[in-house]
């Protein structure tokens, strides 16, 4: 467990996400499965965070509920010290479009969409004129290093270019924390560094709090802090140095 | 997010299942196509006829053979009318301003080497003044004309044409059966009838030269009668029917033998035929309405589990209910307006040809143009909304992991 003296010399003041006993239930009865159970848990800004645990220990669901794609059985979610659960779903919505960047497993796309309209989509929805959408829909695409792929569909670009699009599109609206779960889960050991050292690059250059679930050691050694959870709970959430 | 953003993606959306949105369409375009072909085919078919009938003068009276009860054109068993009667009516019916006696046969007209199958009508000199049908050129059948039994005809336009191809007209001789007759008159072109008939493919003779010397005899196939003004039209129907009932010596509550019609009446059958008619078609279109709109919440529904997926990424990347919402609810109202569209022109061109084939004159329905691309807007509306919620409802995670 985290312990808020510890972070406070860290990292400054006040955690940027806090859940205080957060738990997640799926189902009634017979049926229901707790997901989450009583999870404590603090982001702080610019913290790296790799998740990992056993499949069905609860990370998706964890990171669900940070990004407010989820809402959460009981307990408390805090961001920046206000509580998730009295917000409207628009204010939910303005958070996932500017403050959360969302980059899944399995990339999801907009088919049959260019990769600069998948870039652009969250502008779309911040209400940003075309012109401008497009001018920073390419700048984040530069800065993947997909320079020249705009006008490429999601079914004509590799597994990892797919992944840079969808990192792009976590960008574009300048986030404070991307929320990756197994970005590199579907793609090679090499393809799966690339893209670690993309999402490193952010939090070091730009301070874009990173939250990973992976199941790859080699992937949670790129982050500072590493949680492990298991059955729904934290196991353990250690902080060390950064790997090469 | 904007509304034309919105509309451009509904269009892109639907651009990428083309076959699949045209026949979602169908059930719109057939709705509102039927309503707007019936709705141009009948205003134009009603406001000719209404044309004509007002056209032939408020304040007529005909007297025909054959029970009232039948429709038009049931006098064929029922005697005609004699020139006595003509004369009894002539002095009897107070409230008459002008009456004539006619009688129609076609025959075969020979001018010179010309020569034409024409319906003849013996008519009294009052006929053409009844009818308010004046001469281009000449004179009209006179008094005279009719004390004499004179020789002398007025032609229709089209016989003039016929006959005379390129000469003069005034003077000549033509021929019916035995007879010769000099033109003296050419009527005015008057068209086609409201039932489509050429109304100057005619040509008229004194009531009494016909009778004498071409038919050998007096009998009348209908009277013709105008009262000095509408407000007396009810009262002179009454006198008519007095006279004549006395003339056929109809018994008390016995049925007439004759009718006496009044050309509204002809106005008003045939406005409560076009009204049973438009509405019948329109509950056809209502159900062909409904049916397609069903058909557009059945595609839509289909299409958001399709797209459940897109639609969890684009809740991921801050998209709100309501955009979500307005997105598919925009892609139905899109789908029926375009539907309402296309059937607006197929409407348009079936009421055209339909004017063509029945040779009334096309009406431009511009009252109803709007108003059936409203019913379809509101259609996409109706039946879009269910299937919209449903997509602005779904939560964010649970579509993302949609399989
Ligand atoms: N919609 C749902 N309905 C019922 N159970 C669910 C639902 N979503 C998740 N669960 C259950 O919640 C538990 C946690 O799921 P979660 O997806 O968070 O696991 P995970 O740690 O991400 O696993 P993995 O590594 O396989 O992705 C699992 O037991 C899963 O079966
Ligand atoms: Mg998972």
């Amino acid at each position: 467990m985290a312990s808020p003296t510890r972070h406070e010399t860290v990292t400054g003041p006040a955690p940027l996400l806090a859940l205080a006993g957060v738990t997640k239930v799926y189902g009634v009865g017979e049926a229901a499965v707790r997901a989450l159970d009583g999870v404590d848990f603090e982001v702080w800004p610019g913290d790296f965070v790799a998740i990992t645990g056993a499949s069905g220990s609860g990370k998706t669901t964890v990171v669900s509920i940070l990004g407010c794609l989820e809402a959460s059985s009981a307990g408390e979610y805090r961001i920046e010290g206000v509580s998730v659960q009295a917000l409207s779903a628009d204010v939910l919505a303005a958070l996932r479009n500017a403050k959360f960047g969302f980059v899944f497993q399995n990339y999801n796309l907009l088919s049959r969409t260019s990769a600069l309209e998948n870039v652009a989509l969250p502008l779309v929805y911040a209400g940003v004129g075309r012109v401008e959408r497009e001018a920073r829909a390419r700048a984040a695409l530069a800065e993947v290093g997909l320079e020249g792929r705009e006008e490429s569909r999601s079914n004509q670009l590799s597994g990892g270019q797919q992944q840079r699009v969808a990192i792009a599109r976590a960008l574009v609206n300048a986030p404070e924390v991307i929320l990756a779960d197994e970005p590199t889960g579907n793609l090679d050991s090499r393809t799966g560094r690339d893209i670690m050292e993309l999402l490193s690059g952010l939090n070091r250059d730009r301070g874009i709090t990173v939250l990973m679930v992976t199941h790859d050691p080699a992937c949670a050694a790129w982050a500072r802090r590493r949680v492990v959870f298991q059955d729904g709970r934290i196991r353990s959430d250690t902080r060390g140095e950064v790997a090469a | 997010m904007t509304l034309p953003a919105t509309a451009s993606l509904a269009f892109t959306a639907l651009m990428r299942n083309r076959l699949r949105s045209l026949l979602t369409m169908l059930g719109v375009v057939i709705g509102v196509g039927a309503v707007l072909m019936m709705q141009a085919t009948g205003r134009g078919a009603t406001a000719y006829v209404g044309d004509t009938i007002s056209a032939m003068g408020s304040n007529l009276l005909m007297v025909i053979p054959g029970s009232p009860r039948r429709q038009m054109g049931g006098g064929m068993t029922a005697p005609l009318f004699t020139v006595a009667d003509v004369e009894a009516v002539r002095r009897r019916a107070h409230d008459l301003d002008a009456l004539a006696a006619v009688t129609t046969r076609p025959m075969r007209l020979v001018a010179g080497a010309n020569n034409r199958i024409v319906s003849v009508g013996g008519v009294s000199p009052e006929f053409l003044s009844i009818r308010g049908w004046g001469v281009a050129d000449g004179r009209t059948l006179t008094r005279e004309d009719e004390r004499q039994a004179a020789q002398v005809c007025v032609l229709g336009k089209t016989v003039r044409d016929a006959l005379f191809p390129g000469g003069p007209a005034l003077g000549q001789e033509l021929r019916v059966h035995e007879l010769s007759c000099r033109v003296v008159g050419v009527l005015e072109a008057k068209g086609a009838s409201a039932f489509g008939m050429d109304q100057d493919d005619v040509m008229y003779l004194p009531f009494s030269t016909f009778s004498r010397r071409v038919l050998g005899s007096e009998r009348v196939a209908f009277m013709m009668a105008r009262a000095p003004s509408p407000d007396r039209i009810d009262d002179l129907k009454a006198q008519l029917e007095a006279v004549m009932r006395e003339r056929r010596r109809i018994l008390e509550g016995d049925e007439d033998d004759f009718a006496v019609r009044d050309p509204r009446e002809l106005q008003a059958v045939l406005d409560q035929v076009t009204g049973v008619l438009t509405t019948f078609l329109l509950g056809v279109a209502g159900i062909s309405l409904v049916v397609g709109g069903i058909g557009i919440m059945n595609i839509m529904l289909v299409s958001v589990t399709e797209r459940t997926r897109e639609i969890g990424v684009r809740l991921a990347v801050g998209a709100r209910p309501r955009d979500i919402l307005s997105q598919f609810l925009v892609e139905a109202v899109a789908l029926s307006a375009a539907g309402g569209l296309l059937g607006i022109l197929l409407g348009l061109a079936g009421a055209w040809g339909l004017a063509k084939a029945i040779s009334v004159p096309f009406v431009f329905p511009a009252a109803a143009i709007p108003v059936a691309f409203g019913v379809s807007l509101l259609v996409g509306v109706v039946f879009g909304v269910f299937p919209a919620r449903k997509a602005a409802r779904l939560n964010p995670l649970a579509a993302l992991r949609f399989e």
